[in-house]
């Protein structure tokens, strides 16, 4: 199989600089002299060999593994939550040696550092001697072409009469104008009678390397300057509501660190519908969720407004930003009254899913109008069945049985100390419960459009059918054989909005990556020689070829140059 | 879910177990003709050694056993370039040998099968036979198998039939037995041309490193015989008179472990390339699915890792010292990545990934 060989002649100028460590360079390591320079210089070209990046890439494969195995922060926040619960001893372990950030941890960081100097330090030299490699002339044609592995000779028997010295010279025009058209770089040389051309090809080789090479610090720094201006914030729209793209309306925002939150694009997204199917009872994937689609009106500041439509795989662009659907759910209108009859709550409350068949939890705080402040964990089930246990369930996700059940509590919700408590957990610790769990007293249960007794008298609580103007009904009355519940809760959406200024650089550099790949790796350099030598009445015609890296086809090609060469000698000859 | 698909489906379950039986016929037969071609080697080599012993007993002089020694050397090597030149000469320049021939017709029949049965699937399913377990494996066999066929038009690998037939006929048939679900609605984030271009090329690159793969694993097997037969030669005549063992015997008839090594090479880039754009076209896909084109999930993770062991492989290979054996462990644990990252991680690690279609 071909090799190059960098001791074979020729080799020399126009030789890309390698790492001293490459397989093809025969030059042994120089001992490095031992002043302080010498060693900083030892010490940078050891982080610049071949072999420092082997072992770095090693590692950097190694590194990563743990963090598929291990929960991360960034990627499952739950999931490192849940394996401290359920392993208590050792993760803290695991977290003081900073597996649960194993992509931002100190070690992890200084294996890819190291490797991105490493390949700064082997890119740039490398870049100055290709650029001069790319002005160079090809090299002087090595005296005996037959020591190089591939080498074809042909004696060609010259008319009587004929000048051997002029067909020597047509030969190589011949050669030298074959050659440049395959796409090589020629330059002519004669010594004594002999004439040659020398040609090389498959610059784009080292090019399409040091391209690939840079396009991936370019990845990498787009990566992280990208990340300072770009932001990402999650927000919640209940159906029939509208979000204003300030901070204000956001439910969680990460900003990085050279982003105005102050600066944001004034728009507004109103939810006008939220569609779904679910596969039918009875079929394979039955109660599986598709055809999302978020249903939007979209509105600048002082503009008319347009429609827009978020699905999953096709987000949203507004204004360079881009809104994505993350989750759905139900979002139960519940009505409060007090024991006066007044409102003191009247909202649809997003419910959080818990499972597939969206089982779904969620709370209601009433902080003024009652005696005291009133909390209720609420436990929504579209299409509700009991247990054997007694307990409720949801077999299906649509809205075929729905019903809502709330626990009760009363006391203080711990919102007037300024704590920031999130809205779908409520804390019991300094209230009473009045009504489910142990309290002796059955949770409220209610289906769209029924009304139920607080209990101790406090009011009533409504879970308004939003499909039906109808009046409210009391818990427990009959239900029709065919009511049709559709429509009767409102959906919301969990949207996230992002600002991603990283994203087209990386993707750039990714292609330039790729496409200097395809040349790194698939395109020959080679150099090739013809050499005519007139020797009495013939002409002795030499081929020879020599790979510069991996080049498998190389036997072929001076082959063809051979075959191709030879008959068009023999045809200016002849003719 | 009207009767009509339902059997298309069960039609295509019946295909895949034919294309499965044929395929271990497949490789029943390119078993034998390794026996055989070791057999072959035997034939020779027997008839070497006995030269040998004779003459080794006949002159205890240092110079001739030397000279044995190094003929030793030139023998076991002599078989080597004409393998090497067997490897890339034309179909019809190849040697008879009647059960390879018998090996590959049995593969492209159970090929035929293979694919009727990933189309039939396709068909039943009303999308591209790809996104779930089972489908990865019906499909991502059916490529392997197409790329080994592909290349042999190029590059006698008749060595390596028992090597794909036995690993088609393992993740098949497990895959068949294990992941088999019913043709089920996509779920959302699949529903996108991504689903089409990106697994399909990640499963090129998969049947393209699983080439490479049994090329390195040769290649260091005959590295191996290649040391052993050189230090066999110095180490006096007497060490030529042990006999090969049955693996080495078969090695005899193959190409040198260079050759293996260059060929490996080759289809481990044009792997790599690919992985690099399955790489490249999974992160738009998550930007687009997800929000966002990089997150470590794990799925992510491992073919990340899967592309810079490659990258590894291919820098090792361009290091001096490395070049060689070492670097042939590099393809062989990048394979093994890779096989680890299409069952356990599929199966058993947590991440966004879970498109497995299994419970
Ligand atoms: C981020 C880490 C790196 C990655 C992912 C990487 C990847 C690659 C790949 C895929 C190739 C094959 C393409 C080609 O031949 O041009 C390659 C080749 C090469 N890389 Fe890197 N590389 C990295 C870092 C480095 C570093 C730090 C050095 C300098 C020591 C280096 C030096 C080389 C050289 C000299 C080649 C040519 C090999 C040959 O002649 O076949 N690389 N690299």
């Amino acid at each position: 199989m071909s090799r190059s060989r960098s001791e074979a002649p020729g080799a020399g100028a126009g030789d890309p600089l390698r790492p001293s460590d490459h397989a093809d360079s025969a030059a042994e390591i120089a001992q490095p002299a031992l002043g302080p320079i010498g060693w900083l210089r030892w010490g940078w070209r050891q982080l610049t060999s071949m072999r420092t990046a082997l072992v770095l890439l090693l590692l950097l494969a190694i590194a990563a593994v743990p963090g598929s195995i291990v929960p991360q922060r960034s990627a499952d926040p739950n999931g490192v939550t849940q394996y401290f619960v359920d392993n208590p001893d050792l993760a803290p372990v695991l977290d003081r040696l900073q597996l649960f950030d194993v992509y931002t941890s100190a070690w992890f960081s200084a294996i890819y550092i190291l490797l991105f100097i490493s390949l700064i330090g082997c890119v740039i030299p490398r870049t100055k001697h290709h650029w001069k490699a790319l002005r160079a002339r090809p090299p002087r044609t090595p005296a005996r072409l037959s020591r190089l592995d591939h080498h074809r000779e042909s004696l060609v028997e010259l008319a009587p009469g004929a000048d051997p010295d002029a067909a020597a010279a047509a030969s190589v025009s011949l050669a030298a104008d074959h050659l440049r058209r395959a796409g090589y770089r020629i330059e002519r040389y004669g010594s004594g009678s002999a004439l040659s051309v020398s040609a090389e090809r498959g610059y784009a080789r080292e090019t399409g390397n040091l391209v690939f090479h840079t396009a991936l610090i370019g990845v990498l720094v787009s990566v992280g300057v990208g990340g300072g201006f770009t932001y990402t914030g999650q927000t919640v729209i209940v159906e029939g509501r509208t979000f204003v793209n300030t901070m204000l309306d956001y439910t969680s925002f990460n900003p990085g660190r050279f982003v105005d939150p102050d600066g944001l694009t004034p728009f507004s997204l109103t939810l006008d519908s939220f569609d779904v199917t679910y596969q039918e009872p009875g079929t394979p994937g039955a109660g599986q969720a598709g055809d999302f689609a978020a249903n939007l009106t979209t509105q600048f500041a002082g503009e008319d407004p347009q429609p827009g439509q978020v699905r999953v795989n096709h987000p949203l662009e507004i204004a360079g930003d881009r809104v994505y659907l993350m989750g759905n759910g139900y979002a139960p209108h519940i009505s409060i009254r007090n024991a006066e009859g007044d409102v003191v709550f009247d909202d649809a409350v997003p419910f959080l899913p818990q499972d597939t068949n969206m089982t779904s939890q969620g709370v209601i705080k009433v902080p003024d109008g009652m005696p005291e402040q009133l909390g209720l964990i609420g436990f929504f089930y579209p299409t509700a069945q009991k247990l054997e246990s007694g307990a409720l369930t949801s077999i299906y996700p649509a809205l075929a049985y729905p019903v809502l059940t709330l626990w009760v509590f009363s006391g203080d919700l711990g919102i007037d100390d300024g704590t920031p408590r999130s809205v779908y957990t409520l804390d019991p610790t300094s209230m009473t419960q009045l009504a489910g769990g142990d309290s002796g007293v059955d949770s409220i249960q209610l289906m769209p459009g029924q009304w139920a007794e607080l209990p101790n008298g406090l009011g009533t609580i409504t879970f308004e059918d939003v499909s039906s103007d109808a009046p409210a009904v009391e818990a427990g009355s009959a239900i029709a054989h065919d009511a049709d519940f559709g429509g009767s809760v409102k959906r919301f959406v969990s949207l996230s909005i992002h600002r991603d200024a990283a994203g087209p650089w990386v993707l750039t550099f990714a292609v330039l990556a790729l496409l200097g790949l395809l040349a790194a790796l698939f395109v020959p350099r080679r150099r090739m020689w013809v050499k005519a030598t007139p020797d009495g009445h013939t002409l002795r015609i030499e081929y020879a070829g020599l790979a510069r890296g991996e080049d498998p086809t190389l036997r072929a090609a001076v082959d063809q140059v051979a075959q191709r060469h030879g008959d068009a000698v023999e045809a200016a000859l002849r003719g | 879910m009207p009767t009509g698909t339902f059997s298309l489906d069960s039609v295509s379950i019946l295909l895949v177990w034919t294309a499965i039986a044929i395929y271990a016929l497949a490789f029943i037969a390119y078993a034998i003709d390794l026996a055989r071609r070791s057999a072959l080697a035997i034939g020779v080599k027997d008839a070497e050694v006995r030269e040998f012993v004779a003459a080794g007993a006949g002159y205890a002089g240092t110079t001739t056993a030397a000279v044995a020694a190094s003929a030793a050397v030139d023998d076991l090597r002599a078989p080597e370039p004409s393998a090497d030149a067997a490897l890339a000469a034309r179909p019809s320049k190849r040697p008879r040998l009647v059960w390879a021939r018998i090996g590959t017709s049995l593969t492209v029949l159970g090929f035929l099968f293979h694919v009727g049965a990933d189309v039939t699937r396709g068909i039943a399913a009303g999308r591209v036979p790809w996104s779930n377990m089972y489908e990865f494996s019906l499909t991502g066999t059916m490529l392997i198998v197409a790329v080994y066929l592909l290349v042999l038009f190029r590059y006698d690998l008749r060595f390596l039939g028992s090597f794909i037939t036995g690993l088609v006929v393992l993740l098949l048939g497990g895959a068949t037995l294990t992941f088999y679900v019913e043709v089920a609605p996509l779920m959302d984030p699949l529903k996108s041309v991504w689903l089409v271009i990106h697994v399909f090329v990640a499963s090129l690159a998969t049947a393209l490193f699983a080439l490479a793969f049994g090329l390195s694993v040769l290649q260091l097997m005959q590295a191996r015989r290649e040391a052993r037969a050189a230090a066999a030669g110095l180490d006096r005549a007497g060490a030529v008179t042990r006999a090969p063992k049955a693996g080495a015997r078969i090695l005899r008839t193959l190409p040198s472990s260079d050759a293996l090594e260059s060929l490996a090479y080759r289809f481990a880039i044009i792997g790599f390339i690919f992985w690099t754009f399955t790489l490249i076209a999974g992160s738009i896909w998550a930007n687009d699915a997800w929000g966002r084109y990089w997150g470590f999930d794990t799925k992510e993770v491992w073919t990340f890792v899967i592309w810079v062991l490659y990258a590894g492989y291919i820098h090792a290979r361009a290091t001096r010292g490395w070049r060689g054996s070492r670097s042939a462990w590099l393809s062989i644990i990048g394979f093994a990545a890779v096989m680890f990252n299409f069952t356990i991680v599929n199966m058993f690690f947590k991440g966004l990934h879970a498109y497995s279609g299994l419970n």
